[in-house]
């Protein structure tokens, strides 16, 4: 079932079938990339720049996000790989001292162009943070729909079926099917990151960001979240941050070298690791610094 | 470097004062129950529970005489008072801690500030000039509008601080679902703060429970039930702590001992209501 059939009134204008119907004008660029045959473009990030204050975030990095591909984002701590994931859904809107400038495309419209509602955007592009964030007055089965039935959303068949999917896709159905109605946090810490990527994953978002997901798990934990997001990548968008290169180079298409809010280098997985172009990556991979 | 010996006899020493200290502040609560109920307990009866009070003769021609009239007033102020601070209180707090960036933000602290230093009888006041003058009466209503007073910037205040426990990534978790900003906070960040909301009611109204001060020219008193309970909302209507202050100074002894039995009630009342909301807390608590 689509989610939009619920949503009656707020149905997108794609859907209509007026004869009237106009889609809305793609950027151009996003245009030029479809028509290459080349992988489409989900989102794109152009000259962007996020500042504190007077502490420089990242600076001026432009990086495209691929649909069905994962990239990653490495580099040393403290160089701006979150600032920048949290610039894809503006999550900075809530940072009082955080300035974003520059464009980010998605699906070629730029999220940050007056009148856009970040609520929208950050439907279409959901996140997944280095720690669990279970809502704690919530059962397991109410954190996994919280995005649908907090927006109104009370049909019971079709949030089952979403609850249960979501759980599946997030590879957590099996251990927690018996109990959906206890507390969220009741469940160990591997299992509330795989319940925080179920949530994210219930709302049918475009893109999946996430914030070294795996940092806080164990090793049994964390290959069962590359395995998920081996499987994710089929249908969506996803971009993660890692400290650990092995899983940079196991699950990710393209990688991103950040160091000091530079993209240093941006460039197939394979490719950056074993031939990377700039003195700094191959400094980086071989360890020494960072 | 101390040896041993001396920094047991320190320790010693530190505990003694803490368990002096705990002593000290415990013995003055010991005595004022203890005094109230013994001098009080006299005039608890069926009829205390049953009867209005009446002119002083009844009681001094030994006929049924209570405080009904009163403790169904405070239960009336009370209500009127918390149905009207909760909402409000919770919606300053919400603002003070979940829209720091807001405009209003800044002048809101300051009033709040200002509104909890101010004397409780001037919130009195305040109810005469926008409630019973307006309405030409003494009313419960007016009362319950300067309890509220009293209550909403503590309720602002406890909210505010209950919010700002719950942490920060919560709301982040929220909003990356796409949830909007409102939804997140009553959804997920006040239910998450439910225990300390809960008791930052409490304090409110423990503090607003005992006024006497704000009622005076407001629900003004009463000795009588009115004769119909909407009386009791549009009309003067007695309380339980300004009739206690009333039957203390009042040159009858029949009354002292029924203004001490009014103190018994109120105590009962408050202590009733935190024993009460603890367990709820308790319960739900996860
Ligand atoms: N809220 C903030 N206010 C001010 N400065 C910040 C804030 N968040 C991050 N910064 C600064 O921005 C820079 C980039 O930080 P960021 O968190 O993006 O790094 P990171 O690459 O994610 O590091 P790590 O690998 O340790 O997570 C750092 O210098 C940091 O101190
Ligand atoms: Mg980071």
């Amino acid at each position: 079932m689509n989610i939009n059939v619920l949503f009656k009134k707020k149905k997108p204008k794609e859907d209509k079938m007026s004869p009237d119907f106009q889609p809305q004008e793609p950027d151009l660029l996003y245009r030029e990339i479809h028509m290459n045959g080349s992988p489409p473009i989900r989102m794109e990030a152009k000259n962007l720049t996020v500042k504190y204050g007077t502490v420089t975030g990242v600076k001026n990095v432009s990086l495209p996000v691929y649909n069905e591909k994962v990239t990653a984002l490495i580099g040393p701590s403290g160089c701006g790989k979150t600032t920048f994931l949290r610039a894809l859904n503006r999550m900075h809107d809530l940072t009082p001292n955080a300035k974003v400038t520059g464009e980010v495309l998605l699906d070629g419209n730029n999220i940050y162009a007056p009148r856009v509602n970040p609520v929208t955007i950050r439907r279409k592009v959901g996140m997944v943070f280095q720690k669990p964030t279970p809502f704690p007055t919530m059962s397991i089965y109410d954190n996994v729909v919280a995005g649908l039935k907090l927006v109104g959303i009370r049909n019971k068949a079709f949030l089952n079926e979403v609850c249960e999917k979501a759980l599946r896709q997030a590879a957590l159905w099996d251990e927690v099917k018996d109990r959906l109605g206890s507390p969220g946090g009741s469940i160990s810490g591997g299992q509330q990151q795989r319940l925080s990527i179920a949530r994210a994953l219930a709302i049918e978002p475009e893109v999946i960001l996430m914030d070294e997901p795996t940092s806080s798990l164990d090793p049994l934990s964390s290959s069962k979240i590359e395995d998920l997001i081996n499987d994710l990548k089929k249908k969506y968008a996803i971009v993660i941050v890692t400290h650990n290169m092995q899983q940079a180079a196991r699950v990710s298409d393209n990688t991103g070298f950040f160091y000091v809010g530079d993209l240093v280098e941006f460039g197939p997985t394979d490719k950056l690791f074993t031939n990377p172009s700039h003195k700094r990556t191959e400094e980086y991979l071989t360890g020494k610094f960072g | 470097m101390k040896t041993l010996r001396q920094r047991n006899i320190r320790d010693y020493i530190m505990v003694s004062l803490l368990v002096l200290s705990t002593v000290l502040v415990l013995t003055p609560l010991i005595i004022i129950i203890g005094y109230v109920i013994i001098n009080g307990l006299g005039a608890i009866s069926i009829d205390f529970f049953t009867q209005e009070l009446g002119s002083p003769a009844r009681a001094m021609q030994g006929r049924p005489t209570g405080l009904v009239h009163s403790i169904l007033g405070t239960l009336v102020v009370d209500t009127i008072g918390v149905i009207l601070a909760i909402p409000i209180g919770v919606g300053a707090g919400i603002m003070l801690s979940e829209y720091p960036e807001h405009k209003l933000n800044p002048l809101l602290r300051v009033l709040n500030d200002t509104l909890n230093g101010m004397p409780a009888i001037l919130k009195g006041l305040l109810a005469f000039a926008i409630i019973v003058r307006p309405m030409g009466t003494f009313s419960g209503l007016a009362g319950g509008v300067a309890l509220a007073f009293v209550m909403i910037p503590i309720i602002a205040r406890a909210t505010e601080s209950a919010l700002l426990t719950i942490p920060w990534s919560i709301r982040e978790a929220g909003l990356a679902i796409g949830l909007p900003r409102w939804r997140v906070v009553m959804s997920t960040i006040v239910p998450a703060a439910r225990t300390g909301l809960i008791t930052g009611f409490l304090i409110a109204f423990a503090r607003a429970a005992g006024e006497a001060a704000p009622l005076m020219f407001t629900s003004f008193g009463n000795n009588y039930l009115p004769t119909h309970w909407t009386g009791m909302i549009f009309g003067p209507v007695d309380t339980l702590p300004q009739r206690l202050y009333s039957l203390a100074i009042s040159p009858y002894a029949e009354w002292h001992t029924m203004g001490w039995a009014a103190g018994i009630v109120l105590l009962v009342f408050v202590v009733a209501l935190f024993t009460g909301a603890q367990l709820l807390t308790r319960q739900k608590a996860l």
